[in-house]
């Protein structure tokens, strides 16, 4: 391997890691935010121990996000200097700002939150709250405008072959961004909702096992208390109860949301990136039929034996343009029409390497786009109709006794996890052979703006030093993914009292009065 | 002045502005990470440090994000031949960065004395390295890498490990030890403040020694009569600091350590100016505030975002100060509180076997 594809294997690593993070963060963000919100209207103390639970699993997940975070902003230089000097100009505008305007709220913020429970009126604390999960918002805003510009090059001209921002609106306005935005935030919120699903119903199904809730043979549920055990008391039937069910129609929600947003995606893909669409669709010649499955050898260039198991007539014109039968350019005749736009062969300039002169392969991987695209609405759709089941099961008040249940929502809340990888590496995988894929509608023009991955790696840096990061940077994320899960495990045994101390202690509803000279959540 | 020439000065000083942020807020805050090995004696008094830092550290970090995102968009050749040349110190203090964000986290929420104790050296090691790493950084950046025509380093992937870099390794970790110990002075009581303000007395000189020679070192390499000057006031700044620390004036002590901080990293800043990176190959291949900047669009674009986000950054980061301006002692912090795992629960509850096997033995 050599040093550029060692760089987009640590690129895909480390952004798809700092992604699993990233959606949890966001979603559960909001999520507690609301709950805090809910308890300071209405003071009901269920909403206070599920602020503190759910806050303390999202403190611990926050942490990764940022450690993995601070790669991704050094990346960019270290290993695709190339890259950012092409793209300076406009590209890091977006994450200064990003830095700048949102970076540091999260963190300011969220440090007054941890440990300003004592020391500041409840109304501030919560808005600090808020503010941390805006700056969350905000700072997903950049990012995906920096992204989509990528995608979808605009508001630029090209000066001395470098383009160069000449309208900065259109690049924060990108369409592509206005649709990536939402629905990679929905996306974001499916990850929390299953997330609370699996592991309220996870405490349910102790409470029931452990005979502190019974169902009475007319349905009722009876929750009970166990005064020997800090925290399960009745509220804490009510806390998971609400959890379960906040959670299931946060992924329904989320699933519905981001259907819509990726509709409007797709017609926009169809335009911006008509390769990318048809390599979703593993689709060789022009059509109108949407593959749920195909058989045979999907990565075949040629697709002499794909073979579509069930297709849906009419869906993918659908995708692409709202109607029912516009032709949808195939893979065979988008690749002459690429080559005829963009030369068949990288050019002969030293910024290849040894890959100066070689054909250009318009086709992304297949196999990644094609599977890509259906995991991410299989995966999603998984979860949103296993929340509904769940609404449904739980409607009396309480969790089915199976033990097989339990486990398959536990589970379960790997599914937007996956939804979301796989969304991204569709996105990011399709775009190749370019980083900077061309914007259709200046073809020809001036303007014109586009980059092959080929070119953007760091010429200076060794196939070595970036093997060596690869090696290095994956076992320390494999290792702390361990570290963070089994923590995030722990606590989510330990129940709402390894959130609140003041459980054990007092036995009490904890409205967490302790003396002021105690730090709140200190470390 | 046509604003093509003028804001990439503009955006030569913000960028130091931003570093010199960086380097006042996150250098005690490293100081304090390091002493966690070196001057706190016991648990209790672990805790203490790590909660003077404990709100703070996260935003105090951002200033690094910050200033290096802002060179990616004021002088995007500037951020790509500086961070690919320097790719192993780079990914070493990235290492050391990830483990410290999660020990200060993770440390405290499991109570065993091997998973502290393994935090613990996470967050003095990684404090340590990092602290070293954006140093040599600093210092390369204003001395000088091997750099090619196109702006690429050559000579290989330690090419940058030179005494210059280690002179600037060594003046971040010495100024950030005993810029922590003044902090400390500033935001403890009792016992430990007293300790470290007799740290500070004693080892001050010695700690800003690395980073007045790196100041020399720049100097004397091609300078100003303006950047002299700022030389001067930062001598003078160091000397008053020591001396009033030994008259016991602890605010004022911490106060002029900023100046020497900001005053000092001005010097270097302004006696480089207006190259941002040499090539020690060529000077012709020097990166310089005109070649490498972005077009006068994307910098005014920039400035008016800075003038309205600095502002408010430096407005809510001092409220956070001001909010936990209490002085923290081993009495403020709570008792640690372990997780009751669930087969400690079951058992109570008459769960299984094996979880009454497993209480037993905790
Ligand atoms: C859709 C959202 C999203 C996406 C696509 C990315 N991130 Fe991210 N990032 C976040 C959303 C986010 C966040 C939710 O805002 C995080 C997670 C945890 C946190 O502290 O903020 C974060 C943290 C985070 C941090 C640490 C901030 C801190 O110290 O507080 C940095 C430096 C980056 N990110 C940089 C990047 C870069 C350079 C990316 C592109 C490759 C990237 N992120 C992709
Ligand atoms: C967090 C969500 C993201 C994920 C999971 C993700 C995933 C990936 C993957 C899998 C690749 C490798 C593709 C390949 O080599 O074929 C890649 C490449 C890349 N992505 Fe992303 N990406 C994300 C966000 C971003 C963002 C926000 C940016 C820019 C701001 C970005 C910029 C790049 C660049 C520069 C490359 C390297 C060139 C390449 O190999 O295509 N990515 N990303
Ligand atoms: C019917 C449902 C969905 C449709 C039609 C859809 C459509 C799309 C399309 C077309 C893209 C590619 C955009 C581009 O490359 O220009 C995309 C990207 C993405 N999708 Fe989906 N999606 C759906 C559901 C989901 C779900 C359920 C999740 C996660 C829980 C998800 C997460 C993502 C992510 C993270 C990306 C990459 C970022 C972005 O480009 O926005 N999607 N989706």
């Amino acid at each position: 391997m050599d040093a550029l594809e060692i760089a987009r294997w640590q690129f895909g690593i480390t952004t798809v890691y700092h992604f699993m993070m990233v959606p949890l963060t966001i979603g559960l963000g909001l999520v507690v935010a609301v709950m805090q919100t809910v308890w300071f209207r209405t003071g009901k103390v269920e909403y206070l121990r599920m602020t503190k639970f759910w806050g303390k699993l999202f403190l611990i997940n926050f942490i990764m996000g940022v450690a993995t975070g601070i790669v991704q902003e050094f990346q960019f230089g270290m290993a695709w200097s190339e890259y950012s000097r092409f793209v300076g100009d406009v590209f890091g505008a977006p994450l200064a700002m990003e830095a700048l305007l949102a970076f540091f709220v999260e963190s300011t913020f969220l440090g007054l939150w941890i440990f300003g429970w004592k020391l500041l009126r409840p109304g501030l604390h919560l808005a600090a709250l808020w503010c941390a999960v805006i700056g969350s918002a905000v700072s997903a805003y950049f990012i995906i405008v920096a992204n989509s510009w990528m995608q979808h090059p605009v508001g630029v001209t090209v000066v001395n072959g470098h383009p160069v921002m000449t309208d900065a609106w259109a690049v924060f306005t990108n369409n592509t961004a206005l649709v990536a935005v939402p629905h990679t935030l929905l996306g974001a919120l499916g990850v929390a909702g299953a997330f609370l699903l699996g592991i309220s119903w996870y405490h349910l199904w102790q409470r029931r096992r452990d005979g502190i809730d019974t169902v009475e043979e007319d349905g009722r549920v009876i929750a009970g208390e166990n005064p020997g055990l800090p925290g399960r008391d009745r509220t804490d039937h009510r806390v998971w109860l609400r959890s379960l069910r906040i959670g299931a129609v946060v992924a329904m929600i989320s699933f519905a949301g981001t259907a819509v947003t990726g509709d409007i995606q797709g017609k926009l893909m169809f335009v911006q990136q008509p390769m990318k669409m048809a390599a979703a669709e593993a689709a060789c010649h022009d059509g109108t039929s949407f593959s749920v499955l195909s058989v045979g050898d999907v990565g075949s260039k040629d697709c002499s034996n794909v073979a579509a198991l069930i297709e849906i007539p009419g869906l993918l014109s659908f995708l692409a343009k709202g109607d029912f039968t516009t032709d949808v350019k195939g893979v065979n005749s988008l690749q002459d029409q690429y080559k005829k736009a963009y030369g068949t062969n990288l050019p002969n300039n030293p910024i290849y390497g040894d890959r100066a002169g070689e054909p250009i392969q318009y086709v992304p991987v297949m196999e990644v786009t094609y599977w890509g695209f259906r995991m991410m609405i299989g995966f999603g759709g998984l979860a949103a109709l296993a929340a509904a089941v769940a609404l449904y099961l739980t409607r009396k008040g309480t969790v089915p006794q199976a033990r097989w249940l339990m486990r398959l929502a536990v589970v379960g809340i790997l599914a937007p996890f996956g939804a979301n990888a796989a969304g991204w590496i569709f996105t990011e995988m399709g775009r190749q052979p370019f980083v900077v894929a061309p914007n259709p509608s200046l073809a020809g023009s001036v303007d014109q703006v586009f980059m092959f991955t080929a070119a953007a790696v760091s010429p200076g840096v060794s196939a070595g030093e970036i093997l060596t990061s690869l090696i290095v940077l994956s076992s320390i994320y494999a290792v702390l993914m361990v570290v963070e899960v089994r923590l995030l495990w722990r606590y989510t045994r330990g129940g709402v009292a390894s959130a609140m101390p003041e459980l054990a202690e007092t036995h009490g509803d904890g409205d967490g009065k302790q003396s002021d000279d105690v730090l709140a959540f200190a470390y | 002045m046509s604003p093509s020439e003028f804001l990439p000065t503009v955006w030569f000083c913000a960028v130091s502005v931003l570093w010199i942020g960086y380097l006042f807020l996150e250098g005690f805050d490293l100081g304090v990470g390091m002493l966690m090995k070196l001057f706190a004696r016991n648990d209790a008094e672990r805790r203490v440090l790590l909660n003077t830092v404990g709100p703070v550290w996260d935003g105090n970090e951002v200033w690094l994000l910050t200033a290096g995102g802002a060179t990616f968009a004021a002088f995007p050749r500037w951020y790509a031949s500086l961070f690919s040349g320097l790719y192993l110190p780079l990914l070493l203090a990235l290492v050391a960065l990830i483990f410290r964000a999660v020990a200060f986290e993770y440390r405290g929420k499991i109570v065993s004395a091997r998973w502290t104790r393994a935090w613990d050296w996470a967050i003095a090691l990684g404090s340590a390295v990092a602290a070293f790493c954006v140093g040599a950084m600093l210092a390369l950046t204003t001395t000088g890498l091997p750099l090619n025509a196109n702006g690429d380093r050559v000579g290989g992937p330690f090419a940058w490990f030179t005494v210059h870099a280690v002179i600037g390794g060594l003046a971040l970790v010495g100024f950030a030890l005993v810029h922590a110990l003044a902090f400390l002075a500033l935001k403890t009581d009792g016992e430990i403040r007293r300790r470290a303000h007799a740290a500070f007395v004693r080892w001050m000189p010695l700690g800003i020694l690395p980073l007045v020679a790196w100041v020399i070192d720049v100097q004397l390499h091609g300078s100003k009569w303006w950047s002299w000057a700022l030389t001067v006031i930062a001598a003078g700044a160091a000397l008053a600091s020591w001396a009033l620390a030994r008259r016991g004036s602890e605010g004022r002590a911490f106060l002029l350590m900023a100046i020497f901080l900001a005053t000092g990293a001005a010097a270097i800043f302004s006696a480089v100016f207006p190259v941002v990176l040499p090539s020690t190959l060529d000077p012709a291949y020097s990166l310089t505030v005109g070649t490498a900047s972005s077009s006068a669009y994307t910098l005014g674009l920039m400035s008016v975002v800075a003038l309205i986000g600095l502002p408010l950054v430096l407005a809510y980061q001092s409220w956070t100060y001001w909010v936990f301006r209490k002085r923290i002692t081993v009495g403020s912090i709570p008792t640690a509180h372990n997780v009751i795992p669930a087969f400690l629960v079951r058992a109570v509850t008459g769960g299984s076997p094996e979880g009454r096997r497993r209480a037993a033995e905790e």
